[in-house]
C-alpha cells in the first residue's frame, strides 16, 4: 500500500510505486487539475508543490513522494489567492490549461523571491505555454509579489 | 466615415494618438463579469420555460445562459460571442454564463446554431450579425410580453440591464418574470439590429467568462472526464505514417495488472486498462510488427531537394494578369527561393476523447473544433444515426487547427465499442508529435522584374507545397489549386502592376493540415521577405517602399503610419542590432508588426520588442485581440525560431518538448498591440492574423543587423554564427 498526503487529506492506495505522482492524482484521487503536457518534465503543466517546493509530478514516482503534496485544488477554493487574484486581474489564461501548473511554480517562486527581478522569473519559471501568455504571466507573478508584500 | 465614428467612440475610453492608433488595456470600472460553469458542454434543452430561441436561456434568478456554437481553444469566443447577444439583448452581463450549443441539436433542418467548425478566424466576422438578431429578437418578445401584462403600447416600453420598464407608469420586472410569456411571442417582423456606432457593450475591454475556472483547476478539459466505469487506452501507430500493423502479441501483456484488452484501430493498436499509466506500460511491453508503407525511406532533406525541383515543372495558374507574358518576356528576373518545413500543432494538452457507446446511442466528451463535423463522422464510426450521437464539447487545451479533424475521436469510437464500456483514450505527448496532421513542408519561388526605378513592375510567384485538402481525403482541389496554398499570394494588396501565381502541389506521405494562419504562414514569410529584399534592392526604406506600393490602400497605409509611429522606425539601433518589419493581410485582418533584436556572435537571436498594430475593422473585446495578437505573435516566433519536424526513413524524428522546443518566458520580447480601426465593411478575424508577420519581421530585422538574409526556417544560427553561408 502506498500512503500520501495530499491537499491535507490522506489517501492509502493500492498502487505500483513506480506510478508517476501525475497518474494517482488524476485517476485515483481525481484531482484533474494537474495537468498531462509531456510525461519528461519538460513542459511544467504537472506541477504541485512537495512540502512548499514546486515538483513536476509526471516523472515521479508516487513511492517516492517524501512530504505532503499540495495542489491547485488546495490552494483555495475560490480563486482568492493572491496569486490567483493575479492571474484574474492580469487576464492571463487563453485555453488554461497550463495555468494551473503555471500558478503552483509561481506560488513556490514567490516564496524564495518575494520581490523577483525579471531575470529570476526568467530563470525559473520555465513552464511551456502555447497560447504565449508569458506576457501576463510575467505581469502577473510582479503583480502577485507585489500584493503579497501588502 | 466609419472611420471617424470608431476612432471617436474610443477617444471617449483610450488615449487617442495623433495617429489613430490607440493602446489596449484600459479597463473600465463597473464590468466585472461574470463566470461560467467549469464543463461547459451541451445539457438537455430545458422544457421549462426558460429558453427564449435556441441560443438564450433565462432563470427566474435573472441569470442569463447564452449557448456558443464555436469552440472554446484560448481565443476567448466565449466571452466575445455572448458579449455580441448581450448587446442586443440588453441583459445585465454581470449575470452571463456561456455554454455549449448542441450539436445533436444542430442536426435539425434548418440547423438552429449554423456551422460549429471553428477555424479560419471566422466566428465573429461570419457570425455576429445572426447572434445580434438572435439578442434583438428575444429583447423585443420581452419588452412585447411585458407591454401585454401591462396592456400598455409596446412602443412605451424599453429594455436595459435585463429589466423592462414603461416609462409612463413607472413600472418595471426583470427578465426572469417574463421569459415563458415571452418564449410564446411571434414577432411579425424581426427587429433591426444594431450598427457599430450603437454598440454600447461591443468594443469594451470585459473580463474574459472563463478565467476564473481556469485559475482555480476547475475548468473540465476533455482529458479530465471522468465517466462511472471508464476504462483507459493508450495508442501507438504506425511510426512511418499511413502504414500498418503487421502482427502483435497480446498475450504478451494481457495477465499485467488492470489491462483487460488490446484492440486494433486504424495504423495500430490499443492496449486498455483500469488505469491510463498501467495502459501506457503495457503498450511500451507489446510486440508489434509494422508494415511501414509507402512512406519508408523517405527524409525531409529528398523532401526538400523534391519541393525544389517541382518548381521547374508543371503548375497550375492561380492568377495571371492581362499582360504578363509580355512583362515578363526577356527580362532578367530578381529571384529568391524560401522555404519552410513542416510543423507540429503541439497543443498542450495531448489529443484526446472519452467514448461511452453503446447499441443505441453514443456519447463523445472532448476538445473538438467542430462538434457538429465530428458528431456526423462519430455516427459512421459507430454504426449509428447521426441522432443517436452525443458530442460533449470541453474546454480545447489549445486548437490552433489540429482538433478540426478528430483522429482520437475515431480512434476512442472503436475501443469503446470493442470492449463495451466507456474508454478515456490519451496519446502521449510522442504520438501527439509523431502523428500529428502537420503543417506543409514548402518551397516558394519569388521572381520580380523591376521597371527602371528599381520599382517591381511584374511578379512571377510560384509555390511548390503539399494539399492540405488532399492529405484530408476532400474532393477541394480544382484544376491542381487549392486557396490554402495560394492564399496570402494571389490577393496581396501591393500594387505590382503584372501578377502571375502558380502553384504545384505535391502531398507525401507525411499528413498537413491546417496550422494557425495555414497558407499564410509561409506565404507571408515568402512574400514579406522578398518585398524587403527588393526594397533593399532599390536602396529604398523598407517602410516607405512598402508605402508606395501600397498608396491606394488607405487602410494599409493607416496600418504604416501607425506602426512607423509606435515602433519609433528609423531611429537608429546599436550594432549587432536591427529592426524589422512586415504587413500582411489574412482573415479579413490586416496586421503590420515591427521587430527589434539582436544577434549574438555564436548566432544566436534575442528578440527584445515587437510592436503589432491591427486593423480588424471592428473590434468586440479590446482586451481578447491584445491577447490574441501576444498568442499568434509567440507562437508563430517559437516556428520562426526553432521548430521543424524532419522525416527520417520516413518517420518523424521529433517526439517531445526536449527535441521540439518552445519559446518560453525567457525568450519573450516585449509585446505591444495597438488598433489601427478602419471600421466601415471589414470585419477580420484575430485568432491567426498576428501569425504571418512574425517570421518575415524577423528574418527582415536579422537582415538589418547582420546583412545575413535567412530564406528558409527556421532561421539557422549556424550561418549567423558565420559557420556556413546562407
Amino acid at each position: 500500500m502506498i500512503s500520501i498526503t495530499v491537499n491535507g487529506a490522506r489517501h492509502e492506495l493500492d498502487i505500483e510505486p513506480e506510478t508517476p505522482l501525475l497518474w494517482v492524482l488524476r485517476d485515483e484521487i481525481g484531482l484533474t487539475g494537474t495537468k498531462y503536457g509531456c510525461g519528461i518534465g519538460q513542459c511544467g503543466a504537472c506541477t504541485v508543490q512537495i512540502a512548499g517546493k514546486a515538483v513536476r509530478s509526471c516523472g515521479l514516482p508516487v513511492g517516492a513522494v517524501e512530504g505532503a503534496v499540495l495542489t491547485i485544488e488546495g490552494v483555495s477554493q475560490d480563486g482568492r489567492h493572491p496569486v490567483q487574484k493575479a492571474w484574474i486581474a492580469e487576464d492571463v489564461p487563453q485555453c488554461g490549461y497550463c495555468q494551473t501548473g503555471q500558478i503552483m511554480a509561481a506560488i513556490a517562486f514567490l516564496k524564495d523571491h518575494p520581490k523577483p527581478s525579471d531575470a529570476e522569473i526568467d530563470a525559473e519559471l520555465t513552464g511551456i505555454c502555447r497560447c504565449g501568455t508569458y506576457p501576463r504571466l510575467r505581469a502577473a507573478i510582479h503583480r502577485a509579489a507585489a500584493s503579497m508584500q501588502g | 466615415m466609419d472611420k471617424i465614428d470608431i476612432t471617436r467612440r474610443h477617444f471617449l475610453r483610450t488615449a487617442l494618438t495623433a495617429s489613430g492608433g490607440f493602446a489596449i488595456g484600459v479597463a473600465l470600472p463597473g464590468w466585472a463579469g461574470s463566470t461560467i460553469d467549469a464543463a461547459p458542454w451541451d445539457r438537455p434543452v430545458p422544457g421549462d420555460g426558460t429558453e427564449i430561441g435556441a441560443w438564450i436561456v433565462i432563470q427566474p434568478d435573472d441569470s442569463v445562459t447564452i449557448r456558443v456554437a464555436k469552440s472554446e481553444m484560448g481565443q476567448g469566443i466565449f466571452t466575445a460571442l455572448p458579449m455580441i447577444v448581450a448587446e442586443e439583448l440588453a441583459c445585465d452581463w454581470s449575470k452571463v454564463k456561456a455554454e455549449y450549443a448542441s450539436a445533436n441539436r444542430n442536426l435539425a433542418d434548418p440547423a438552429p446554431y449554423g456551422a460549429m467548425g471553428t477555424g479560419g478566424s471566422r466566428s465573429v466576422r461570419t457570425t455576429h450579425e445572426a447572434l445580434q438578431q438572435a439578442g434583438a429578437s428575444a429583447r423585443v418578445r420581452l419588452i412585447t410580453a411585458a407591454a401585454q401584462r401591462w396592456q400598455v403600447p409596446v412602443g412605451e416600453c424599453a429594455a436595459k440591464d435585463g429589466t423592462v420598464s414603461h416609462g409612463p407608469s413607472g413600472r418595471s420586472v426583470k427578465f426572469g418574470a417574463l421569459v415563458g410569456e415571452a418564449a410564446g411571442i411571434h414577432l411579425d417582423q424581426e427587429p433591426a439590429i444594431k450598427t457599430p456606432e450603437q454598440f454600447i457593450l461591443i468594443g469594451q475591454p470585459l473580463a474574459r467568462l472563463d478565467t476564473l475556472v481556469k485559475v482555480t483547476g476547475e475548468a473540465k478539459f476533455g482529458i479530465d472526464i471522468r465517466v462511472p466505469d471508464m476504462l483507459y487506452a493508450a495508442v501507438v501507430t504506425c511510426p512511418v505514417p499511413g502504414g500498418t500493423v503487421k502482427s502483435y502479441d497480446a498475450g504478451a501483456v494481457t495477465g499485467r495488472r488492470g489491462v483487460s484488452a488490446v484492440v486494433p484501430i486504424a495504423n495500430g493498436v490499443a492496449v486498455v486498462a483500469d488505469r491510463f499509466w498501467r495502459a501506457q506500460q503495457a503498450l511500451a511491453a507489446l510486440p508489434i510488427e509494422w508494415d511501414y508503407g509507402a512512406g519508408v525511406g523517405t527524409s525531409s532533406a529528398q523532401f526538400r531537394k523534391d519541393y525544389r525541383a517541382a518548381l521547374d515543372g508543371p503548375a497550375a495558374v492561380a492568377r495571371d494578369d492581362h499582360g504578363i507574358d509580355e512583362a515578363l518576356a526577356g527580362a532578367t528576373p530578381f529571384e529568391a527561393l524560401y522555404e519552410v518545413p513542416h510543423v507540429a500543432h503541439a497543443a498542450m494538452e495531448p489529443l484526446n476523447c472519452t467514448a461511452h457507446w453503446q447499441s443505441d446511442r453514443l456519447d463523445v466528451w472532448m476538445g473538438t473544433q467542430d462538434a457538429l463535423g465530428c458528431t456526423r463522422r462519430a455516427a459512421g464510426v459507430a454504426g449509428l444515426k447521426p441522432e443517436q450521437v452525443f458530442v460533449h464539447n470541453c474546454f480545447l487545451g489549445g486548437g490552433f487547427g489540429r482538433r478540426a479533424v478528430n483522429d482520437e475521436m475515431v480512434q476512442a469510437v472503436t475501443v469503446s465499442k470493442a470492449v463495451g464500456k466507456p474508454v478515456k483514450l490519451i496519446w502521449t505527448r510522442e504520438e501527439d508529435i509523431r502523428h500529428d496532421r502537420f503543417r506543409p513542408q514548402a518551397a516558394i519561388r519569388m521572381r520580380a522584374v523591376l521597371g527602371s526605378d528599381k520599382r517591381p513592375a511584374a511578379f512571377d510567384i510560384r509555390t511548390a507545397v503539399g494539399s492540405i485538402e488532399r492529405s484530408l481525403g476532400r474532393d477541394k482541389v480544382e484544376n491542381g489549386i487549392e486557396r490554402q496554398a495560394v492564399e496570402g499570394l494571389v490577393e496581396s494588396a501591393y500594387g505590382i502592376p503584372k501578377v502571375r501565381v502558380s502553384c504545384v502541389l505535391k502531398n507525401t506521405h507525411i499528413p498537413v493540415m491546417f496550422w494557425r494562419s495555414v497558407g499564410s504562414s509561409q506565404n507571408a514569410f515568402a512574400m514579406e521577405s522578398f518585398i524587403d529584399e527588393l526594397a533593399h534592392e532599390a536602396g529604398a526604406d523598407p517602410l516607405e517602399f512598402r508605402r508606395a506600393l501600397l498608396r491606394d490602400k488607405p487602410d494599409f497605409l493607416h496600418v504604416l503610419d501607425v506602426l512607423a509611429e509606435k515602433s519609433g522606425w528609423g531611429k537608429k539601433m546599436p550594432t549587432g542590432s536591427g529592426r524589422g518589419m512586415a504587413i500582411h493581410e489574412a482573415f479579413g485582418t490586416i496586421v503590420a508588426q515591427a521587430v527589434e533584436l539582436a544577434v549574438s556572435p555564436e548566432g544566436k537571436v534575442r528578440v527584445d520588442r515587437v510592436v503589432a498594430v491591427v486593423d480588424c475593422g471592428h473590434v468586440i473585446n479590446p482586451r481578447i485581440v491584445e491577447m490574441q495578437i501576444e498568442s499568434a505573435v509567440i507562437y508563430g516566433l517559437t516556428a520562426a525560431l526553432y521548430d521543424e519536424i524532419t522525416i527520417k526513413d520516413g518517420r518523424v524524428e521529433q517526439s517531445n518538448f526536449d527535441d521540439y522546443p518552445m519559446v518560453r518566458m525567457a525568450d519573450t520580447p516585449k509585446i505591444e498591440t495597438y488598433l489601427a480601426l478602419s471600421g466601415g465593411a471589414r470585419w477580420g478575424g484575430i485568432g491567426e492574423p498576428g501569425t504571418p508577420p512574425i517570421a518575415p519581421a524577423l528574418a527582415n530585422g536579422i537582415f538589418a543587423a547582420t546583412g545575413k538574409r535567412l530564406r528558409s526556417l527556421p532561421i539557422d544560427r549556424d550561418i549567423l554564427a558565420g559557420k556556413m553561408s546562407a
